[in-house]
């Protein structure tokens, strides 16, 4: 069965164009997917995220069972509010989801896991969670917006209460609030600057039209897919999954291997790390006309490797893609498209960041 | 679907054709297609002075979502292409029946081919039943 999230009915009456989504019956845009992209790199825009699976962990134990739970250090977090990027591995090391973990207090954290992966991700973090005393709950009753762009944080705080204001104003990135029956982090999915705010279900579709009020846009999935490409974010299920470890999948930088943390996957990380990755995660840019694809055959001197996420870039005016490769390719790559071999160049990423491209001009 | 100008015939995958006064056929794709496609980013034109066969794929459109064939409607041989689309493709979502025409065929069987495809009518019909 289809669900919906409590805004359902507000995308419908904006005229947007719905698909289903992991099950969940999602806007696609609202029109132009392309004017909602630069919308958020140049003003602002708003995501309903609300299929997106809150899930609270609270008990004594809980930063210990984080600490065995997830792929990067829970320790990093060291003040309430503070929030991290996290993959959650199986024992092969590969990847069960990408998450968020705020820390609140020392018996409460949230965490935020992707919807397509929901049921199980519930399932792995209760039977972990066991060993610990931690008590997993599902937040069914949290809907979530997404604002973002250059403007999107002076929006937002036109609408909360002084205190709340204040509090929101104050916070550094990848850090959250609360006020207002709001839960305001400054973190997002699009490589700009703004607020993911989960609010009580009750209160969502007021807050998305005072929202559009102060002139947020309303974007869809197919903006925000593109938008985070550009940033360089991964999306789970296609990027990587759970045959995929975070060295294969350019998250590299989400793992700690600090001594003395026993976590899922770690003896699996370490071995892959000391015998050598064979396949990598690169970013390619298109300079010749055309759109890169998932699935698309990557051709290397090195041997083959396929497109994991690629699209149009809208801030580019290319394509622009993930792929996964032999360890080594960097040179002479080319991707076929529908037979024709053409040559791509092997980027550094995120393409673009704040709005700006980071790609040179070859 | 009370825009499709009536002088237009369709196939069912979603091309227009339109007989221009000098006998050759003009091209492109429906609006009702590009709506599925969505924003438009490039497409992939023929050749002037390929030779193309009825029903087979000779374009490409491609959105932000999704690469799409084009099908030509008639046979015969190009004469013309649309070169504005190279760098404007949006143009089909914004004028799909008008400025955003394709390419153009100078027909060699359409007497014959052109009972294979749709007035407006059996074509709006023919999108209703995709839809349910």
């Amino acid at each position: 069965m289809t669900q919906k999230t409590v805004l359902n009915d507000a995308h419908r009456a904006l005229g947007a164009k719905m698909v289903d989504f992991g099950g969940w019956d999602m806007p696609l845009n609202y029109g132009s997917q392309i004017e909602e992209h630069h919308a958020v790199r140049r003003d602002a825009g708003m995501f309903d995220v609300s299929h997106m699976t809150v899930v609270d962990l609270h008990g004594a134990k809980t930063r210990a069972f984080l600490r065995y739970l997830l792929a990067n250090s829970i320790d990093k977090l060291k003040a309430s509010g503070k929030a991290l990027y996290s993959c959650m591995l199986n024992e092969q090391g590969g990847v069960i989801d990408d998450l968020i973990v705020y820390f609140l207090s020392e018996d409460f954290f949230r965490v935020v896991v992707n919807a397509a992966t929901r049921e199980k991700d519930l399932a792995w973090i209760e039977k972990q969670a066991g060993a610990f005393d931690v008590k997993v709950t599902e937040r069914a009753d949290l809907a979530m917006i997404a604002v973002q762009g250059p403007n999107a944080r002076a929006k937002v705080q036109s609408l909360l209460s002084d205190a709340t204001r204040a509090a929101a104003a104050k916070i550094g990135k990848f850090v959250a609030t609360e006020g207002d029956d709001l839960f305001i982090a400054r973190t997002g999915y699009t490589g700009e600057d703004g607020y993911e705010i989960i609010v009580p279900e009750s209160a969502a579709v007021s807050l998305w039209a005072r929202l559009k009020d102060v002139g947020v846009a309303p974007a869809g999935l197919g903006a925000r897919d593109t938008l985070r490409l550009e940033a360089g974010m991964n999306l789970y299920g296609q990027d990587m999954d759970e045959t995929i470890t975070p060295w294969e999948a350019g998250l590299a930088w989400t793992v700690s291997l600090e001594p003395g943390r026993a976590f899922v996957g770690r003896g699996v990380l370490e071995k892959q790390r000391d015998d050598g990755i064979k396949r990598v995660l690169i970013g390619l840019v298109m300079d010749e006309k055309g759109v890169l694809r998932h699935g698309q055959r990557v051709v290397t001197p090195q041997g083959d490797g396929e497109i994991l996420s690629g699209t149009f870039s809208p801030t580019l005016g290319k394509a622009i893609a993930f792929a996964r490769v032999p360890a080594g390719a960097t040179d002479g790559v080319q991707v076929d498209i529908r037979g024709k071999l053409v040559p791509v160049r092997v980027v550094k990423y995120p393409f673009v960041r704040d709005g700006q491209s980071q790609i040179e001009t070859p | 679907m009370n825009e499709i100008p009536g002088d237009l015939k369709f196939m069912k995958s979603h091309e227009w054709a339109r007989v221009e006064d000098n006998g050759t056929v003009t091209i492109g794709i429906s609006d009702h297609a590009q709506g599925l496609l969505g924003d438009l980013v490039y497409v992939e034109l023929p050749s002037v002075g390929d030779e193309v066969k009825a029903g087979n794929a000779c374009a490409v459109v491609e959105s932000v979502k999704a690469a799409s064939d084009v099908y030509a409607p008639v046979s015969g041989e190009i004469v013309a292409v649309n070169a504005a689309l190279a760098d404007k493709p949006e143009t089909i979502n914004e004028d799909a029946y008008g400025e955003g025409w394709i390419f153009v065929v100078k027909p060699s069987n359409i007497a014959e081919e052109s009972e294979e495809l749709l007035d407006p009518d059996a074509y709006a019909a023919a999108i209703e039943a995709e839809e349910h």
